[in-house]
């Protein structure tokens, strides 16, 4: 997987260091090893592997990390920006379009 | 739901030997093999329907998965095979080219795998059938419960995205099937992509089982177990081999067929347009031309770039279709439109190259790596691009008409 790297610099994730306990359930649900646990802290150690999907944000039990978690299909995406509302997959009906 | 709903008592539920249906006579048409003896609402662990006279319930079918049935302190338990069927391998090709996504199911519940007990795992997932034939296919030899939830029919992952595969579907399946009386323990294993969904702090409060992450692919469960239900770092990363690419083309095509069919009709008719006001062999040649560019750009940005996504030059994908575009335009322009015009070679160029990084760009959505705010990122600068693009190269292949 390293070798898919996507645009630098655009995650909107973050970590508050005072607020971790460093159980480590981010790096656990993490699906491309954004985070490392060091002595009961955790830490992003590659912000440019993060595809904003949000399940560290939703696992964490002490709210310690935020992103703007989102779908990430262009026609999602240009939905979203005809109609105003957030960007949904919904395509059709309830079925899946990613 | 509650187990009085069930279409068939738990008590009255038959004890099939083998393959044979339970159930009614039996619809001939393949969508009909999605639901369920028992229709999503009546989901209990109770099994098959049955009349104690009969074993049948007039329209419903027991699913060909489904070989018989397990005891449980909760009733019934229906035991699905862990070996895909003709009709399971033919359904997950009928998928991979887009046909009846929608309503590939399995009914919401409990099911059985092996010889499960009171300490045999609860293996959650969704009830999209590819995704619960890919959890069943790899328990051989193991003895597990499988708790389906209703994501409406979409798998584990997007479906965590959009939050149905989550926190409030998992308490309430939980609860449903009454699990704390089927099992000793207080564990359910989690497809670790199921987890944008589901919140494990929350689910233990709502329901007092503790959410464990399992690995991302169902195969490594095997090992998973083996190792005292603990993933190693490569089982926790997701992956996108060549394989996994070439395997979604197919539908990045079949899910834009309106657009290509609008897209075609509006090019034959353009392609008419010329000094006679409209001609009909003009439509065809130069529509039917205009067409065939088009789908060159398709095959580059929905075919060739998912597959050679790694080595092609850029990180937007946008721009990784490019290339790909590029030589597929150079390919036609010496081979199909050696008789055209500069412009229209140059039109060519322009318009094939916009229809690959245009599709190439919708690959994010399938990709398992992009983040929602670079694919806007990249929107913002890659659409008005292709835009002037497309607008440049007909207004150049009009002109030549002329």
């Amino acid at each position: 997987m390293n070798k898919f790297i996507y645009l630098p610099d655009v995650s909107t994730l973050k970590l508050d260091d005072d607020t971790c306990i460093g159980c480590g359930l981010c790096a656990t649900v993490c699906p491309h090893a954004v985070f490392v646990v060091e002595e009961k802290l955790a830490r992003i150690v590659d912000l440019d592997r993060c595809m904003e999907c949000g399940a560290c944000v939703l696992n964490c039990p002490v709210s310690a990390l935020e992103v703007k978690a989102g779908v990430g299909c262009a026609s999602a995406i240009i939905y979203g920006w005809i109609t105003g509302k957030e960007p949904s997959c919904d395509c059709s009906g309830d079925s899946s379009c990613c | 739901m509650a187990s009085e709903k069930s279409c068939c008592p738990a008590d009255e539920a038959p004890e099939t030997e083998d393959n044979t249906l339970c159930c009614a006579p039996t619809p001939e048409s393949p969508a009909d093999q999605s639901n369920s003896c028992c229709q999503p609402e009546a989901d209990t662990p109770s099994g098959c329907c049955s009349s104690p006279e009969s074993n049948d319930i007039a329209g419903y079918r027991l699913e060909p998965f489904v070989t018989d049935w397990q005891d449980s302190a909760v009733g019934k338990i229906p035991r699905v095979t862990p070996s895909l069927s003709f009709a399971d391998h033919r359904g997950r090709w009928a998928m991979r080219w887009g046909f009846g996504r929608d309503h590939y199911r399995v009914a919401p519940g409990l099911y059985a795998v092996g010889s499960p007990d009171e300490s045999s795992e609860v293996l959650v997932s969704a009830n999209y059938k590819l995704s619960f034939d890919s959890l069943r296919r790899v328990l051989k030899g193991i003895d597990a419960w499988i708790l389906v939830i209703d994501t409406k029919g979409v798998n584990v992952w997007c479906a965590a995205g959009k939050g149905t595969f989550g926190t409030e579907e998992i308490i309430r399946r939980v609860k449903d099937v009454r699990l704390e009386q089927l099992v000793s323990h207080r564990r359910l294993i989690v497809p670790q992509l199921g987890a944008p969904g589901v919140a494990a702090h929350q689910v233990k409060k709502g329901c007092g089982f503790t959410v464990i992450y399992g690995p991302v692919r169902a195969r490594d469960l095997p090992a998973f177990f083996a190792a005292g239900r603990q993933a190693t770092a490569a089982m926790r990363r997701v992956s996108f081999t060549l394989i996994e690419r070439a395997i979604l083309t197919p539908v990045e095509i079949t899910i834009l067929r309106r657009q290509i069919l609008l897209l075609s009709l509006a090019l034959l008719v353009l392609g008419g347009i010329g000094q006679d006001f409209f001609s009909f062999s003009a439509a065809a040649t130069r529509g039917g031309g205009a067409i065939i560019a088009g789908l060159a750009g398709l095959l580059g940005g929905s075919v060739i770039t998912p597959i050679l996504l790694p080595w092609l030059p850029g990180r937007a994908f946008a721009l990784k279709g490019v290339l790909p575009g590029l030589v597929l335009a150079v390919i036609l322009g010496a081979s199909l439109f050696t008789q055209s015009s500069y412009l229209n070679q140059s039109a060519l160029l322009l318009f094939v190259t916009s229809i690959s990084s245009y599709t190439a760009m919708n690959f994010t959505g399938s990709s398992t790596f992009t983040s929602p705010s670079g694919v806007e990122k990249e929107m913002r600068l890659a659409i008005p691009a292709q835009l002037a693009a497309v607008v440049l190269a007909l207004a150049l292949w009009l002109w030549t008409a002329f």
